[in-house]
């Protein structure tokens, strides 16, 4: 029972600062692109815009729901569900901090698996917004989101195997504490630079954040897959994109950038959540300047990128570091 | 693009969207800070007045009646010696102009029989309910030329027949 308990209790705080993270993430975004782009961004709600996720939400649950008359119903106000709950979900196994105090699920021994798989269910929810709509729009963006997933789930998840193999085991706390034989060299973005930068642009076009945000391409499909839907279900997609940002970039975090590591953690292990904290912060700006940075790629290059020249490297990457285990080269393997 | 442009363009791209972090927002933050607007800007309305400082409007509606968007609403009365507003019979007790409606076309100044109203490169409207974007007589009323009372004033009887004084010369300058 007091498992029970304190994994409900720990859920509860990862839920709050999830969402929280949400609401603020959104206003960075839009402050960072804004400097970035010269201008100033939001300041009008509240002292520097701070209340303006505030101001949005009441705006959002002010705003009428429609339904479109046609739409599949049940799948129609499932899909956003399917789209947050994965988001939400996949932080059950990243360990945020030092010790099982920081950490629900992070010692299963099938964590990256379960990282693959939850990211893989999440497509679904963008699908079958776009099938269960009946909008055109909607159904081109819900088919591109699923070739795009699919596309690039093979270069995420070969990315990870190379991280796996590195640390043989597919625990997210063993891959952390892989990461830490006394200096920053340690990390894998350092030791696997290739699967890292793979698994950084294979998670943003996951994401289908810019530059492959194709399944809402406002230029061709209006809002894409969520075209027809208003109101709190539209704040539910916008929630889901946000939180996976957040996802993604503990993951990031986890798997190369040597996860709560960092000085002084063994004397208080609270710092560790600040290190966690502060990376996944720089990979949120780094993907928010890559937004302010890249135009979206065309579509059929998007798939060039993903089947011809990512999934074959990821592939390659995995042999060379598979040999380079077995052949013993100091800094690979255990 | 190959592997030669991915390494050397793109940190180009990125760098150049980061040295823009450097730079000096051009926001200009309205209503707080305004850019100065060119002399023959026609922007808000205003209310204009005699030397005398009678003000010019009579109150006969005629820009309600041009205003393609129905967005001037006037109610006369009737002027008296002891309070006077405008030479001539009457003056524009209400006028209200919904800066809402108004689309600035300045029909209502080429309506004007008396060049009352006159579209000015002055602050404009903003605000966060409808109420607040309403404009009332005194909001859109230019004050009074210095030294000269405010109206109403006292007139003698007899010195204000007509309805419109003669107009000062138009000045050709701006
Ligand atoms: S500017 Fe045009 S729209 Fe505005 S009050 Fe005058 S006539 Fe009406
Ligand atoms: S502003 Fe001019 S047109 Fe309008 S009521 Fe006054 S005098 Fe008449």
């Amino acid at each position: 029972m007091p498992v029970l308990l304190e994994a409900t209790l720990k859920s509860a705080v990862l839920l709050f600062v999830l969402l929280t993270g949400f609401a603020y993430l959104t206003v960075l975004e839009r402050k960072f692109i804004a400097r970035l782009q010269a201008r100033i961004g939001p300041n009008r709600a509240g002292p520097f815009g701070l209340l303006q996720p505030v101001a949005d939400g009441l705006k959002l649950i002010f705003k009428e729901s429609v339904t479109p008359a046609q739409a599949d119903k049940p799948l129609y106000f499932l899909a956003p569900v399917l789209v947050v709950v994965p988001a939400l979900i996949l932080f059950a196994v990243i360990p945020v901090g030092k010790g099982p105090t920081f950490q629900l699920a992070s010692d299963i021994n099938v964590g990256a698996l379960y990282v693959v798989g939850v990211m893989g269910v999440a497509v679904y929810g963008i699908t079958l917004a776009g099938w269960a709509s009946n909008n055109k729009y909607a159904a081109l963006g819900g088919l591109r989101a699923s070739a795009q997933v699919i596309s690039y789930e093979l270069g995420l998840g070969l990315s990870i195997v190379a991280v796996v193999l590195m640390a043989s085991s597919a625990s997210l706390a063993d891959i952390v504490e892989a990461q830490m034989p006394g200096n920053i060299l340690g990390w894998f973005i350092f030791r696997q630079p290739v699967a890292a930068a793979i698994f950084a642009v294979t998670a943003m076009a996951e994401l289908a954040r810019a530059p492959f945000d194709l399944v809402e391409a406002e230029q061709e499909l209006t809002a894409g897959f969520m075209t027809e839907y208003s109101g709190m279900k539209f704040a539910l997609f916008f929630m889901g994109e946000y939180v996976k940002m957040i996802a993604v970039s503990a993951l990031f975090t986890t798997f190369f950038l040597g996860g709560w590591s960092g000085p002084f953690v063994n004397e208080f292990p609270a710092l560790s959540v600040v290190y966690f904290a502060v990376k996944v912060l720089a990979c949120l700006l780094l993907m928010i300047w890559t937004r302010a940075t890249l135009p979206r790629i065309r579509y059929d290059r998007l798939m060039a990128l993903g089947w011809k020249v990512l999934t074959p490297v990821a592939i390659a990457n995995v042999i060379v570091t598979a040999l380079l285990i077995v052949l013993g080269v100091p800094g690979f393997g255990s | 693009m190959g592997l030669k442009d991915v390494l050397t363009r793109l940190p180009v791209g990125f760098l150049t969207v980061l040295k823009t972090l450097g730079r000096k927002p051009v926001t200009i933050q309205y209503p707080e800070q305004q850019k100065p607007m060119s002399a023959r800007f026609r922007g808000r309305h205003q209310l204009k007045r005699y030397e005398d400082g009678l003000e010019r409007c009579i109150g006969c509606a005629l820009c309600a009646a041009a205003c393609p968007a129905d967005a001037i609403y006037v109610e006369a009365a009737e002027n008296t010696n002891e309070a006077r507003y405008s030479p001539g019979e009457r003056y524009a007790k209400v006028y209200e102009i919904n800066m809402l409606r108004c689309i600035f076309c300045g029909y209502c100044e080429d309506a004007c029989p008396t060049n009352a109203i006159v579209l000015e490169p002055i602050e404009f409207p903003t605000g966060y309910t409808r109420e607040s974007m309403i404009y009332t007589k005194a909001m859109l009323l230019e004050p009074p030329p210095p030294g000269v009372p405010d109206t109403p004033q006292q007139t003698p009887p007899g010195k204000y027949d007509r309805a419109i004084l003669p107009f000062p010369p138009i000045d050709e300058s701006v």
